[in-house]
């Protein structure tokens, strides 16, 4: 390299330039001039640590489905599972930040000057247990096939909830929801699809989409139980309790297995651990793997300059 | 965020009028008006309002949209300010009839009616009633529900064999 003039290929994208690309060209708020005033009645640390509960959920599926772009069967699927997990990060990145609006002592602190904005402090600046997803959304993809059975549950449970979440009083996480709607609505019609395809095609697709059902069906327990914040939320009109959408998503999977001819595993709950689930930040060790991926770039460059 | 305004002589088209000519980043054949997202522009003198609703939560393109109506209303003397509305959540409806026309002139083809009322599972493809930008022909199939964007769906003509994006209907 003759090249005197620079100390490192990436001067010339710093330089005078206060655009900070390590966290994004736009630091604008997503809900700059939305009123984000806490509903009556509603205690903002519970209302934040449901959203960060939704947003996690969303953030950590979201990476795991990213991790599948250029590795996909066929460019259509690599394409629409890099739109699926856009879309759940577009989710995540909402609530997050109306987390951190509702209560800003949930927002790590960064150092003096840092440009990081809040809902990405919450994303890359949190330990894992601070994370409070659920953990079916941290394991790993395993093959095509495990990873649309994993993406069946999930979207049909959010779906149910998101639907009932569109009338929450609190009117941020209302519109979310709304919006989540008409998102997931194609990602469950997606993965039902797959399914059903994988149970119909060859023996080997089908063993395969029979053993992520296996794999998947253990981590749906964690789904169907109150936390008591979500309890909480549901009881001043905030949240909903996901006890409450168990039966539906229960009919709706079994619509798919029906179709697709596929028996219902016959698998033992992974149930809690020491009393505590990952709404609680307890998690299985695939988060810290996950987190490992997507937080330590952030971590070592706080002020997003190197 | 705000623009340093330009002295006042510079304001010769209203902020509505200003804003209603930035075009979308990605679809640049669509004003953000044409395609819904522009809500509202409030203007008192100089300062000027204006409000978004995005397409889909994590379009990537929001934020060009708001750099870009910021610098066009700048360079008009306005001193802007972009607010988002997440309510009402946008809709394909809100594509106008010169959107729709303009797509099509581009080799996209429009949205349909969006769905309302309960949310069905479905597992079979979708089935709408996609006429290919190219030819004018009915016979086309689907073949990926994801396209270039998250709010395209991909399909093929029969007849004249040519892939098209769709917009979808949300």
């Amino acid at each position: 390299m003759d090249d005197q003039d620079h100390d490192s290929v990436y001067d010339g994208l710093l330089g005078g330039d206060d655009s900070q690309w390590a966290f994004g060209t736009s630091f604008e708020d997503p809900l700059a001039g939305v009123d984000t005033t806490v509903p009556d009645g509603v205690d903002r640390t519970a209302l934040a640590a449901y959203c960060l509960m939704l947003g996690d959920d969303a953030l950590v599926a979201s990476h795991r489905l990213s991790q599948w772009c250029s590795r996909a069967p066929d460019l259509e699927d690599d394409i629409a599972l890099a739109n699926i997990a856009l879309d759940l990060l577009g989710q995540a990145r909402l609530l997050l930040a109306r987390a951190a609006a509702a209560d800003p002592a949930v927002v790590p602190a960064l150092p003096e000057g840092s440009p990081v904005p809040p809902e990405d402090a919450l994303a890359f600046f949190r330990d894992q247990d601070a994370f409070r997803n659920v953990r079916l959304v941290e394991q790993v993809n395993g093959d095509f096939a495990a990873t649309v059975v994993r993406l069946l549950v999930l979207a049909t449970w959010r779906l149910a909830l998101m639907q009932r979440l569109a009338t929450s009083r609190d009117p941020v996480l209302s519109a979310i929801a709304a919006k989540a709607v008409k998102e997931i609505t194609y990602h469950r019609d997606y993965a039902g699809r797959w399914v059903v395809t994988l149970a119909q095609g060859t023996a080997e697709s089908r063993r395969r989409v029979q053993a992520g059902l296996a794999t998947v069906w253990p981590l749906r327990w964690e789904l169907d139980r109150d936390h008591a914040v979500e309890a909480e939320l549901a009881e001043v009109g905030v949240g909903v309790r996901p006890s409450s959408v168990a039966a539906e998503v229960d009919v709706l999977l079994d619509q798919v297995l029906g179709v697709a001819d596929l028996e219902r595993p016959d698998v033992k709950p992974i149930g809690a651990h020491g009393g505590l689930t990952g709404r609680d930040g307890r998690h299985t060790e695939q988060l810290g793997l996950v987190l490992a991926e997507l937080q330590s770039v952030a971590r070592v460059h706080p002020q997003g300059r190197w | 965020m705000t623009v340093t305004a330009a002295p006042a002589g510079h304001r010769q088209s209203t902020a509505l009028e200003v804003a209603s000519r930035v075009v979308d980043p990605e679809l640049p054949m669509l004003t953000l008006a044409d395609l819904g997202v522009l809500r509202g522009v409030e203007q008192d003198g100089a300062h000027v309002v204006v409000t978004i609703t995005p397409t889909y939560s994590g379009c990537p393109a929001m934020a060009a949209m708001r750099d870009d109506l910021l610098r066009t209303l700048g360079e008009h003397g306005y001193d802007a300010e972009v607010r988002v509305s997440l309510h009402p959540a946008w809709t394909s409806d809100w594509i106008s009839a010169r959107g729709r026309a303009a797509l099509r002139r581009h080799g996209i083809s429009p949205p349909g009616p969006a769905p309302s009322g309960p949310v069905t599972l479905s597992l079979l493809p979708t089935r709408r009633d996609v006429t290919c930008p190219q030819c004018g022909s009915g016979r086309t199939e689907l073949t990926s529900e994801f396209g270039s964007t998250a709010c395209k769906a991909l399909y093929r003509c029969a007849d004249c064999l040519e892939p098209f994006d769709h917009v979808k209907e949300i």
